[in-house]
């Protein structure tokens, strides 16, 4: 059973094709990693499916709605943590989660129940009445999954979850994210450039290249798609995306970035 | 998934039960107004936690108060009928603070998006003209703190206040959709420049223009024909207009209350639609 598919799903800047006739399926329960290097194509891809990008042509829907035409019902359905830091530093983390229940809808009766659940799946429930400003950045990442999650959507997207995270910070991280699946049988989709990541997480990965899927299956498959024994995914990895220069970062994603990598500290 | 025209629309009914039905007109009514409520008292347990904003901004007013009208009501170089010259200015030093706090309202915007709230805001079922109008509202009571300032200010002067609650509700509203009604301006320019620095610049030359080009320290009628024309289309002009009469014993409407509160709610309708639309540009 498919929780989301695109057909043909493109996306143009000027002359620049970001997204290129991508074409994929996420069954409902799996993990979906999309893969690639920066300006791949990745976060734009991510961008139509959470609404927040119309497409140039093709389609995508997500458990059934149409991303363009049917904005509003997708939006209910879905949990978006982005790349970049997304939650306010100036409130606790207990009112951040209270401002999202209220724009979700979740049902007033049961806001302080959904937020007390949430914090403690993501293991904040002691910090929840700090101010974010001092949370540690595997904390604001797990903040943010658990923000993304208050309305229980079954299918959420992680944009690069663990950039910029410390070892230690991306195994709680990783560790949360399991018990999400184990918890609530969510879908995930997420984006990433780290191997490690993909193999510990996705069950199926799609590598992106210049806008384009190069390849998708399990990562098992796709290493045995090389015929080289011994091949890992970070080979398939350079086989589909490796050798060519960088294309994508302009020099304000760059700024951003790093901006944002030294708020996560 | 095979390509067999039937399947897709099988595994999307397996999956809608997660969805919930299309809500009913009250309940998007109640809907609309909580989520704009939201947003306002966010910022208002921001200001609570740093009030410091609140005390920098009653600078300026004061200086204006102070030392322009203490002057200028000395020298008796503008006519302003029967009001002595500082409650003639006192109303329009207030629209003119809450058009300062306002104008720049839109940098935060700019920042939101060079973080990912905005994102995260636009992905949430939130109609987009509440989140511009919870904004705006946010910027109003950052404008009625103003309020408060101003009228102590004016009373310590000897400024003749009309007391009455329903004057001082009138002035307070005034206050909300003056701040409104700018600060989504402020954002509209916002989401066309998309940088601080290009914003700040243009922040810079369009204030002294709305001020100047206005009725808040000096009568329209002593202005040259093209400066006048100028400021009966300047939104300001109104809302110093419909202050001047509400905030002020004997003070009165040069344009009519009603046109007064006509034309500001009307500007700031057509704005938070305009803004409605242009805000989820701010993250493509």
């Amino acid at each position: 059973m498919s929780i989301l598919e695109t057909r043909d799903l493109t996306r143009s800047f000027g002359s620049v094709v970001a997204a290129d006739r991508v074409n994929m399926t996420v069954e409902a329960g799996e993990t979906f990693g999309l893969l690639g290097p920066n300006g791949a194509g990745k976060t734009t891809v991510i961008k139509m499916l959470t609404t927040l990008l119309p497409p140039t042509s093709g389609t995508a829907s997500v458990a059934g709605f149409d991303v363009k035409s049917q904005a509003d019902r997708v939006r209910r359905v879905i949990g978006y943590v982005p790349q970049l830091i997304s939650v306010d530093g100036e409130l606790t983390g207990f009112e951040n989660l209270r401002v999202f229940a209220r724009l979700y809808d979740v049902p007033r009766a049961e806001q302080r129940d959904r937020i007390e659940e949430a914090l403690d799946l993501m293991g904040l429930v002691d910090v929840g009445s700090r101010l974010v400003r001092q949370y540690s950045g595997g904390m604001i990442r797990r903040l943010e999954i658990a923000e993304a999650m208050l309305h229980r959507p079954p299918l959420l997207f992680l944009d690069e979850p663990t950039v910029g995270l410390d070892p230690i910070a991306r195994d709680t991280v990783w560790e949360r994210i399991d018990q999400l699946r184990t918890d609530y049988g969510t879908t995930i989709l997420l984006t990433t450039h780290y191997m490690d990541e993909a193999e510990q997480l996705c069950g199926r990965v799609a590598i992106m290249h210049v806008g384009r899927i190069a390849t998708i299956g399990t990562p098992r498959e796709l290493e045995a798609s090389l015929n080289q024994p011994g091949a890992t995914l970070d080979d398939v990895f350079e086989h589909y995306a490796g050798g060519q220069i960088e294309t994508g970062g302009t020099y304000g994603d760059t700024a951003r970035t790093r901006r944002t990598l030294r708020r996560l500290g | 998934m095979g390509t067999q025209p039937g399947q897709g629309a099988l595994s999307a009914v397996s999956a809608r039960p997660a969805a919930p039905r299309e809500p009913d007109w009250p309940t998007r009514v109640y809907r609309f107004a909580d989520k704009t409520l939201m947003i306002v008292e966010l910022e208002i347990w921001k200001l609570r936690r740093d009030p410091t904003e609140l005390v920098t901004r009653a600078v300026q007013p004061m200086l204006w108060l102070l030392l322009f009208g203490e002057v200028f009501s000395h020298i008796r170089a503008i006519p302003t009928g029967n009001l002595p010259y500082l409650d003639f200015m006192a109303p329009g030093i207030l629209a003119q603070s809450v058009l300062f706090v306002a104008i720049f309202y839109g940098i935060s915007a700019i920042w939101e998006r060079d973080l990912g709230v905005i994102h995260k805001l636009l992905v949430t079922p939130t109609p987009r003209p509440a989140l511009i109008l919870g904004k705006a509202l946010s910027a109003g009571v950052r404008g009625l703190s103003q309020a408060v300032i101003i009228y102590v200010l004016a009373l310590v002067l000897g400024v003749r206040i009309n007391w009455s609650p329903l004057a001082i509700g009138g002035v307070l509203v005034l206050v909300l959709i003056g701040a409104a009604l700018f600060s989504t301006f402020s954002l509209i320019i916002a989401t066309i420049v998309k940088t601080r620095e290009r914003f700040m610049g243009i922040g810079q030359v369009l204030t002294m223009p709305l001020f100047f080009a206005s009725n808040a320290i000096y009568p329209i009628s002593i202005m040259p024909g093209w400066l006048q024309a100028i400021s009966r289309v300047n939104p300001l002009s109104y809302e110093v207009d419909g202050m001047r009469a509400l905030m002020l014993s004997g003070g009165t409407s040069a344009f009519g209350l009603s046109i007064d509160f006509a034309v500001l709610i009307v500007i700031t309708g057509v704005l938070v639609a305009l803004a409605g639309r242009l805000y989820p540009h701010l993250v493509t």
